[in-house]
């Protein structure tokens, strides 16, 4: 096979660690630099999602109708999607909001403790989704990546064999 | 009576004593079988379900550790049908509660988190729930955070059964079933716990804590639990 894989990678309801486990594989980025096209990312340029990806990883969670949208596209135009991240696998700390309301929430963070323009944000921020969800309740994920953030070793390994062609072994923690 | 029957484990002649339980001939045998809820030398109690097992090919399945050994049964402890069901009960256990292992006490410390490894968890395939459970910080030494509790009631066993002091209680049924210190008060004014620390250390998960861990340091003390059952014994000799 001469031509590239292309990868993509996604920045939704996360905290970037996940990208930056993902570029702690180091050196390995640079052995497979010529087998991989990395066509979209928080990492480089392009603004647009490409025609299809083979491969793309999405860090976080989906918690806005942005993500919601992203990610319903991102899932149209890809391949392989990788949940990549405790938030994109379970939800984890940006779904411990799901038992308060958004109203609560934003009463919180954007009132009780702001000091000026003291309201929730109406326009530019995109509007909350009443409950944060896994990535995977709202599309179909090919394989979970889980870990906060997911051990750079992991990724790498996972990467390898999917580049490789196999489907990947292994016993990551959970939860 | 003979005091000993024979019986099958995965195929292979085993023989075992008359009031054995399945699991204690298991583990007898190094065998693999998932459990949360036990703790040899505790009472037994069949709270979790993971060690189910397939007896003489029923459909019907058993837990290991509440079931007695009888003559010629034919045990298997792991295939298709077991592993799926052992999954789907982990499953339920993290989406009932909010496990948010990333910043727990207990991760990497966590015999939920072990076997969800052990047994290929990677993902919920149900909807997570977010029940709203509280954190009962009022002790000085020692915290219980309910949302990480998977109501396997050793900590109950252990202090009724161990050191006397009768401290915990399951209340409520089904979804609202919690632990409860006394009469459902705050920890800091039980009248009877001791402070001994043996419910902390049993606890599989990060439900009971010390105050002073942080995240990912809570490791469980466990030297003490292959005297379970002496300290059992003594206790009820006594009585
Ligand atoms: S108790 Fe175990 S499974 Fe639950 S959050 Fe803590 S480490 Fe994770
Ligand atoms: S510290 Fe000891 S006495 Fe107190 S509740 Fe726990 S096991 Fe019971
Ligand atoms: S607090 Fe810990 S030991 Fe007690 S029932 Fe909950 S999980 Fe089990
Ligand atoms: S270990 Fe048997 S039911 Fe929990």
């Amino acid at each position: 096979m001469t031509a590239k894989v292309s990868l993509a990678t996604v920045w939704l309801d996360g905290c970037s660690g996940c990208h930056m486990s993902f570029l702690d594989i180091d050196e390995v980025l640079l052995n497979i630099a010529d087998r991989i096209d990395l066509v979209y990312s928080p990492l480089v340029d392009n603004k647009v999602f490409p025609e299809m990806v083979d491969l793309t990883l999405v860090e976080g969670a989906v918690s806005s109708e942005d993500d919601r949208a992203k990610i319903i596209k991102i899932r149209q135009h890809t391949r392989l999607l990788i949940a990549m991240g405790d938030c994109a696998v379970t939800g984890n700390v940006p779904a411990m909001r799901n038992r308060y309301s958004v109203e609560a929430i934003q009463q919180r963070a954007y009132v009780e403790n702001a000091d000026l323009q003291r309201q929730p944000p109406t326009s530019v921020v995109p509007k909350l989704l009443p409950k944060v969800q896994p990535v995977h309740n709202v599309v179909t994920v090919d394989q979970f990546l889980p870990g906060c953030p997911p051990p750079s070793t992991l990724i790498r390994d996972v990467l390898l064999a999917l580049l490789a062609g196999q489907k990947p072994t292994f016993a990551p923690r959970f939860g | 009576m003979s005091s000993v029957k024979t019986l099958k484990i995965n195929g292979k002649d085993v023989s075992a004593r008359t009031d054995d339980t399945i699991l204690q001939v298991i583990r007898e045998h190094d065998i693999f079988l998932p459990t949360l809820c036990h703790i040899e030398g505790l009472s037994a109690v069949g709270a979790c379900r993971l060690c189910l097992v397939e007896i003489n090919g029923s459909s019907k399945l058993r837990s290991a550790c509440v079931t007695q050994v009888e003559e010629g049964m034919e045990v298997v402890t792991d295939n298709e049908r077991l592993q799926k069901y052992r999954r789907m009960i982990l499953e339920m256990l993290f989406v009932e509660g909010n496990h948010v292992c990333a910043v727990c006490v207990a991760n990497g410390y966590c015999e939920l988190q072990w076997l969800a490894e052990r047994l290929g968890v990677d993902h919920t395939r149900l909807i997570y729930l977010h029940p709203d459970k509280h954190v009962d910080a009022s002790h000085y030494r020692y915290a219980i955070d309910h949302n990480r509790c998977i109501l396997c009631a050793r900590c109950v066993r252990v202090c009724g059964e161990i050191e006397g002091a009768h401290t915990w209680d399951v209340a409520g049924r089904g979804i609202n079933a919690h632990v409860v210190t006394d009469l459902n008060t705050s920890w800091d004014s039980s009248p009877t716990c001791t402070e001994c620390g043996k419910c902390v250390q049993v606890c599989p998960t990060g439900a009971l804590f010390k105050k002073s861990r942080a995240i990912g340091e809570m490791a469980k003390d466990n030297h003490f639990l292959p005297y379970l059952k002496t300290m059992r014994e003594v206790n009820k000799n006594d009585r």
